[in-house]
């Protein structure tokens, strides 16, 4: 793989209108403002972070790895490192998935512009708004009484006990992954449709007379002409999931089975005031998030 | 009808289906929603919402009580405008910024310069978990948490790295000419970044504007973080995930609260839907 030259696109020098060298305070004035919230607010805290990673809950004593000891090794900690990973599997797959599919077929409806449209409203609602559309939709009632929730009312028309959808592990893992499906899918429909809008005519056309049946046309025209963007939509999507918090902290706040990693820091920072343990969850967060981010801008830089 | 027009006709029938069937999984629980926030305490908790569709012009099945009832004792109204005031800040503050840092980054030429965009792709990467501790221990010394100041810088100082990124690539893509020509008749930088690269990104800014409002406005965490038990500051958002804590099977009053909280990001999102995506999709916008 070749080395990607991020230096290269940071120091183009096209568009650059003021060739001399601006000279004294003015660029300062400009982009010291920006360089200020910066170090502020994300340069000196991430370094602060690192550093109370290795303190104990008060950031008062050195206790060495005992808090990366925890992440790794705590109940908790490893029900949600094992929730992120379902996550990132089901999530990851199942968004980019729907979301190509739909880019694909809604392309060839008359209705497209209505179909995205909806599916594509849930990015627009917040986390929370979403949570609470879903949780009522998992409503759960004894068998007997009516049911309010749709999707119990469903199962119970066709003959099945109704489900408690975020009470039972590990169902509720899967019933919050559906959650962030429904969120996400229109983002990775949108960005793929304008990729897939954006593929030759003449290509697809020119294999098809060479006989190419529409799965060979998929698979060797159409996926590799969407790498970039498959690229994009991916890395989006995992570090979504890895970030993964206000569906799960509105939904369920992490009982039953449903804890992750972005959760437990919360507690941890809030319940437990242990802001030793809450650091290294943040350090390791950041160390899975810091090679999917650099794929995810090396994309974003070579189409800029 | 032949079989063989069928079978021609088989997989538009299929794709039509299909996408049929997604329209209606994104629509009804939403939809869901807001029929259940017009009903009555007493129908929400032991009949299904889908039954009043049966009779759906019967209006006197439907009530605005829910809504007088989150928006006073539920404190959905503070809420409301705790939500305005965050987001407004927490969006000109830093678009303003970005603009600023993204035309000195693009159109200036001095030494260092290549540092400080390095220095912004990289914050692209730092997760906002790796800045909540430090940040809440220095707002706790200085008393900016639980303020709407503080939520601002917060939202300044988390939004700029991909503000200035998205503007930055804008301003690339600016023909050169434009500048040298603004240049040579002697306006000074002041005037070429007001009167000529403002008006000229419009459309950019438009679109970073709407994304980075409706962040802030769907924002939770970062709330929760910075404003600790202060409801009297709190956003919808942290307003509503605190009525599923305290109300969790009240359903007409939380769907009622749901629904306030998403009335402004629909109508921002279905009167700006084009500058929404390509806020969205990011460096994507070309001039």
């Amino acid at each position: 793989m070749a080395r990607p030259n991020l230096g290269r696109a940071f120091f183009r020098e096209r568009g650059m209108v003021m060739r001399r060298k601006t000279g004294g305070l003015t660029p300062l004035l400009y982009v010291g403002p920006a360089v200020f919230f910066l170090t502020i607010f994300q340069v000196y805290p991430a370094l602060q972070t690192i550093y109370l990673s290795f303190l104990d809950r008060r950031s008062e004593a050195f206790v060495g790895l005992a808090n990366y000891k925890f992440v790794f090794t705590s109940a908790p900690m490893l029900t949600a490192f094992k929730n992120n990973l379902i996550w990132l599997i089901f999530f990851t797959a199942g968004t980019v998935g729907l979301g190509l599919l739909f880019a694909i077929l809604v392309d060839k409806v008359r209705y497209e512009s209505f179909a995205k449209s909806i599916i594509f409203m849930p990015m627009a609602i917040s986390f929370v708004g979403a949570g609470v559309v879903w949780k009522f939709m998992y409503t759960y009632k004894p068998p007997g009484s009516e049911q309010i929730g749709l999707l119990n009312q469903i199962l119970v028309i066709f003959g099945f006990e109704p489900k408690g959808w975020l009470l039972e592990s590990p169902l509720n893992n899967f019933a919050l992954i559906v959650v962030g499906l429904w969120i996400w899918t229109g983002y990775c429909m949108v960005i793929l449709s304008a990729a897939y809008k954006g593929i030759p005519k003449e290509l697809t056309e020119a294999a098809q007379v060479d006989g190419a049946n529409s799965l060979q046309v998929f698979r060797h025209i159409t996926i590799p002409e969407l790498k970039p963007a498959l690229t994009m939509v991916i890395t989006t999507m995992l570090v979504n999931v890895l970030k993964i918090f206000d569906i799960i902290y509105v939904m369920t706040n992490g009982n039953y089975g449903t804890e992750v990693i972005a959760n437990r820091m919360f507690k941890e920072m809030f319940q437990f005031s242990n802001t030793g343990r809450a650091s290294a969850i943040a350090v390791i967060l950041f160390l899975m998030i810091v090679p999917i981010m650099y794929a995810n801008i090396r994309q974003k830089l070579r189409e800029g | 009808m032949n079989w063989q027009k069928l079978k021609r006709r088989l997989p538009r029938l299929a794709v039509n289906i299909v996408v049929i069937a997604a329209i209606l999984i994104w629509f009804v629980p939403t939809l869901g929603l807001l029929v259940t926030s017009f009903r009555p305490a007493s129908d929400v908790a032991y009949s299904g919402w889908w039954t009043s569709l049966s009779s759906p012009l019967k209006f006197t099945q439907y009530t605005v009580e829910n809504y007088k009832n989150v928006l006073s004792s539920g404190g959905m109204l503070i809420a409301f405008r705790n939500s305005f005031i965050v987001s407004i800040g927490g969006t000109v503050i830093p678009v303003f910024l970005a603009a600023l840092a993204a035309f000195g980054l693009s159109k200036l030429n001095f030494k260092g310069r290549g540092f400080f965009y390095a220095l912004i792709v990289m914050m692209l990467v730092v997760p906002t978990q790796m800045t909540f501790v430090p940040v809440l221990r220095l707002y706790n010394k200085l008393s900016l948490s639980g303020t709407f100041g503080g939520l601002w810088l917060v939202h300044t100082g988390y939004g700029l790295p991909f503000s200035i990124f998205m503007l930055h690539t804008f301003f690339q893509s600016l023909p050169e000419e434009l500048f040298e020509a603004a240049h040579i008749d002697g306006a000074s930088i002041w005037t070429t970044f007001i009167r000529l690269a403002i008006p000229l990104s419009v459309p950019a800014l438009a679109s970073l504007v709407i994304f980075q409002f409706l962040a802030v406005w769907n924002d939770l965490l970062v709330a929760l973080i910075y404003l600790g038990g202060h409801q009297s500051v709190a956003p919808l958002t942290m307003r509503l995930s605190s009525l599923v804590g305290s109300h969790g099977q009240d359903w007409h009053l939380l769907t009622a609260a749901a629904f306030i909280s998403m009335i402004v990001p629909l109508i921002v999102f279905l009167s700006l839907q084009k500058y929404f995506v390509r806020g969205l999709m990011g460096g994507a916008v070309k001039g």
